[in-house]
């Protein structure tokens, strides 16, 4: 496969700014900018497991949960470093998202995303409830994040490159799993999925695999949504924060890899903003945004620039979405009606 | 790469460059964070959304009263900077707003942050930062007992704890063979009030026949109070915040069960008895056992001569003119920023954080406008509840009937450590 010169750039011009972010933003945004990661990497979950296979997931705050808790469990209690609590947690919720996979073969549209939704909502009870493991309704609290020895920088700037070194190997990772012939499996079984069976396409490992991948990738957004904060509690995880998620996601473009990187950006900095614009109810700016964007961008926002771009230009010979929608128009992808 | 993508990674390139370079131009040296010559700046959180948002009317009471005070000729000549955001209830939310405050915004003190899980979260930075974390808006007992491990954290409200431990003597006095129906928020807050009344119980601790828990996310505590009343009590601890509460009250008279109940003083404000009675009917606010600690908004007949309340009455009508000043949510709000003022009011004009703590620390407020008659707001550095003193209140119709005498709760709290 030819490499397409201009998605590298895209993605060049990306990390270059990523990089030097923390040399132009004050201090207090270089901390906002980890949560942008973490909300990211959560979504970009929601991106292959929604937008790609069609699977909806109105739990993935669960699997953040499990994430966060796997890692100050093990920082709290046995004393783990972060980075073996990180591939723990890792671990553990790419175990249970390959089980609750399994669970979701049975169920379509709108009754998986009921009880996805189940699982977000039965979470802060459950941790609440084996108070000995998780500290209970208390939650836990973690020791902040110090710079190693020799690297001259504060915790904050450490956790801040840490967590997109991460984001970006969780990107790229994700892009060499879903371009070849995985990608084209999930979206086939997206957008026909009795085409696809006959064309060979086994639904059972491919949707339960691509659950257990975005599971992963939840618990690693929980991790690094755990670790700056320094403290876990029921609190931190209810089920909004599930449909939080899938509201960045629809926001920022369910169909690309761009679309999650713009939903972190959205989910972290849309409320503050809401906050700035009304502070009296910055639910009800909170909700107008949304209206305002799934009216005129249906296609989230990266799918809305990018409707601008062909507009006034001719369309490129590439796709210009490296793992996007097949088209070379972006395509709202709506998978209620896909299924 | 092609030509002009490298043109454009350049000019961002120069473009970061540039903006590193005047964005670090020096801030003028003064003495303390957060202090001018005519500004002190304070920030606080509020959960103007999410499940607590009914509690966000406190931050609002604050933004009045500071306003007040502004308009006042300020604290020592400076003028009050607050800066309030909304966190939701969350506290990854309310940690990201108070870094911002505390490195962005330059805060002197962070003030009145909200909720026992939002305060655990934010206390091990302020601390560690050494910004003074003053009277936080809740009655966790921890507030008080790990001062050494946190001397930047300070609570104000009265001890959950100490308050279902004057519940339970009531009920011991009162209603010796009551049996006890407990209705609890599951949760620190809620294990907090049962951990109180079983204290205050001690040897009788058999008296409760049933507890039943609910979670914040639940719709509706239905099921709870039928489970309470299927278990014969006849007495009744809400131990609710203000919407659960409403419920419990109305629900319970919707299935005609009649207990002698209890609430607690956080879902105590008027506003929510009257929806309760509204709702419900006036069977099911009548006669129900609360405790006070600060003057009561809705109250009009008996303080209809109060200095304090005619204060309180005037700042509402000229900065928040169109809410509901009967909600005590306001008055709280007011009251303890009264205490905040008064705080930087006696570190005097060479203020510094180290001074607040030192005088927040070691305070006899007896002047607050807004608290119950005889209650003072007290701490010594080794005794860090401002509150201790309650008294008993009945629900007689329209309003909050105290009975009996304040009690200080300082020799339990004291015990309790």
């Amino acid at each position: 496969m030819r490499p397409n010169v201009a998605a590298l750039a895209r993605v060049g011009i990306a990390v270059a700014i990523i990089a030097l972010l923390p040399a132009v933003v004050p201090s207090f945004l270089v901390f906002d900018l980890i949560y942008v990661a973490a909300f990211s990497i959560a979504i970009l979950g929601l991106v292959i497991l929604t937008g790609m296979n069609g699977q909806i997931s109105l739990g993935h705050g669960a699997f953040m949960a499990l994430g966060g808790y796997v890692v100050a469990v093990l920082a709290h209690s046995a004393g783990w470093p972060y980075w073996a609590g990180i591939l723990a947690a890792m671990v553990a919720c790419g175990l249970f998202g390959l089980v609750f996979g399994l669970i979701a073969l049975r169920l379509a549209g709108v009754y998986l995303a009921l009880a996805t939704f189940s699982l977000a909502v039965a979470t802060p009870s459950f941790l609440k409830h084996y108070k000995s493991i998780t500290g209970g309704f208390g939650g836990m609290s973690l020791q902040p994040v110090q710079a190693p020895a020799g690297i001259p920088t504060d915790g904050q700037h450490w956790l801040y490159y840490v967590s997109w070194a991460v984001a970006g190997l969780a990107f790229a990772v994700s892009a060499l799993i879903v371009r070849g012939k995985f990608g084209r499996a999930l979206r086939a079984l997206r957008d026909n999925p009795i085409a696809a069976v006959s064309f060979g396409v086994n639904p059972y490992v491919y949707k339960t695999l691509a659950f257990g991948w975005s599971a992963v990738l939840a618990g690693l957004a929980g991790a690094f949504y755990a670790i700056p904060t320094a403290y876990v509690s029921p609190d931190t995880f209810t089920f909004a924060l599930s449909i939080t998620l899938l509201i960045g996601a629809v926001l920022g473009g369910i169909s690309t890899f761009w679309g999650a990187l713009v939903g972190g950006i959205v989910v972290e900095f849309l409320p503050l903003v809401a906050q700035q614009i009304n502070a009296a109810a910055p639910s009800v700016v909170y909700g107008v945004a949304l209206i305002l964007v799934m009216m005129f961008l249906p296609d989230g926002i990266v799918g809305g620039v990018l409707r601008l771009v062909y507009r006034f230009r001719p369309a490129p010979s590439q796709p210009a979405l490296e793992s996007s929608t097949p088209s070379a128009a972006p395509v709202a992808v709506s998978p209620q009606t896909r299924e | 790469m092609t030509s002009p993508v490298r043109k454009a990674a350049v000019g961002i390139f120069a473009t970061a460059f540039a903006l590193a370079v005047t964005g670090s131009t020096i801030a003028p040296v003064s003495a303390e964070t957060g202090v001018t010559d005519t500004e002190i700046v304070l920030g606080g959180t509020h959960p103007y959304s999410g499940p607590a948002s009914a509690y966000g009317n406190i931050g609002k009471g604050i933004g009045a009263y500071f306003s007040y005070v502004n308009d006042h000729g300020g604290v020592n000549g400076r003028k009050i900077k607050y800066i309030d955001k909304d966190d939701g209830y969350s506290p990854p939310q309310a940690v990201q707003l108070v870094h911002q405050m505390v490195e962005q915004d330059k805060v002197f003190a962070i003030f009145d942050t909200l909720g026992t899980a939002v305060n655990t979260a934010l206390r091990p930075y302020l601390n560690q930062q050494g910004v003074p974390h003053l009277f936080v808006a809740t009655g966790a007992s921890t507030w008080g007992h790990d001062y050494q491990k946190f001397p930047w954290t300070i609570g104000w409200q009265p001890d959950y704890q100490a308050e279902a431990i004057l519940y339970a003597r009531d009920i011991l006095q009162n209603h010796p063979k009551a049996k006890i129906g407990v209705l609890y928020q599951n949760d620190d807050y809620g294990e907090d009030y049962n951990a109180g009344l079983k204290r205050g119980l001690g040897t009788h601790q058999n008296m409760i026949v049933k507890m039943a828990s609910y979670e914040t996310t639940d719709p509706s505590v239905g099921s709870q109070i039928a489970t309470l009343k299927a278990s014969g009590a006849d007495t009744f601890m809400i131990f609710a915040t203000p919407k659960f509460a409403i419920q419990a009250m109305v629900l319970a008279a919707q299935q005609s069960w009649h207990p002698v109940t209890y609430l607690n003083n956080v879902s105590a404000a008027v506003p929510f008895m009257q929806a309760a009675a509204k709702a419900g009917g006036p069977s099911a606010v009548a006669g129900v056992i609360s405790t006070i600690y600060l003057k009561d908004p809705a109250n009009h007949a008996r303080y209809a001569g109060d200095a304090g309340m005619k204060w309180y009455n005037e700042i509402m009508a000229k900065y928040l003119p169109s809410a509901d000043k009967d909600d005590g949510n306001y008055l709280y709000g007011v009251s303890i920023g009264y205490t905040m003022v008064d705080v930087l009011k006696r570190a005097g004009k060479d203020l510094t954080r180290k001074k607040v703590m030192d005088i927040a620390t070691n305070l006899v407020e007896k002047d607050n406008p807004l608290a119950y008659p005889g209650v003072i707001i007290h701490t010594s550095p080794s005794f860090r509840y401002p509150i201790t003193q309650m008294i008993t209140a009945k629900w007689l119709a329209t309003d909050w009937s105290p009975m009996g005498v304040l009690v200080d709760t300082r020799a339990l709290t004291m015990a309790e450590k």
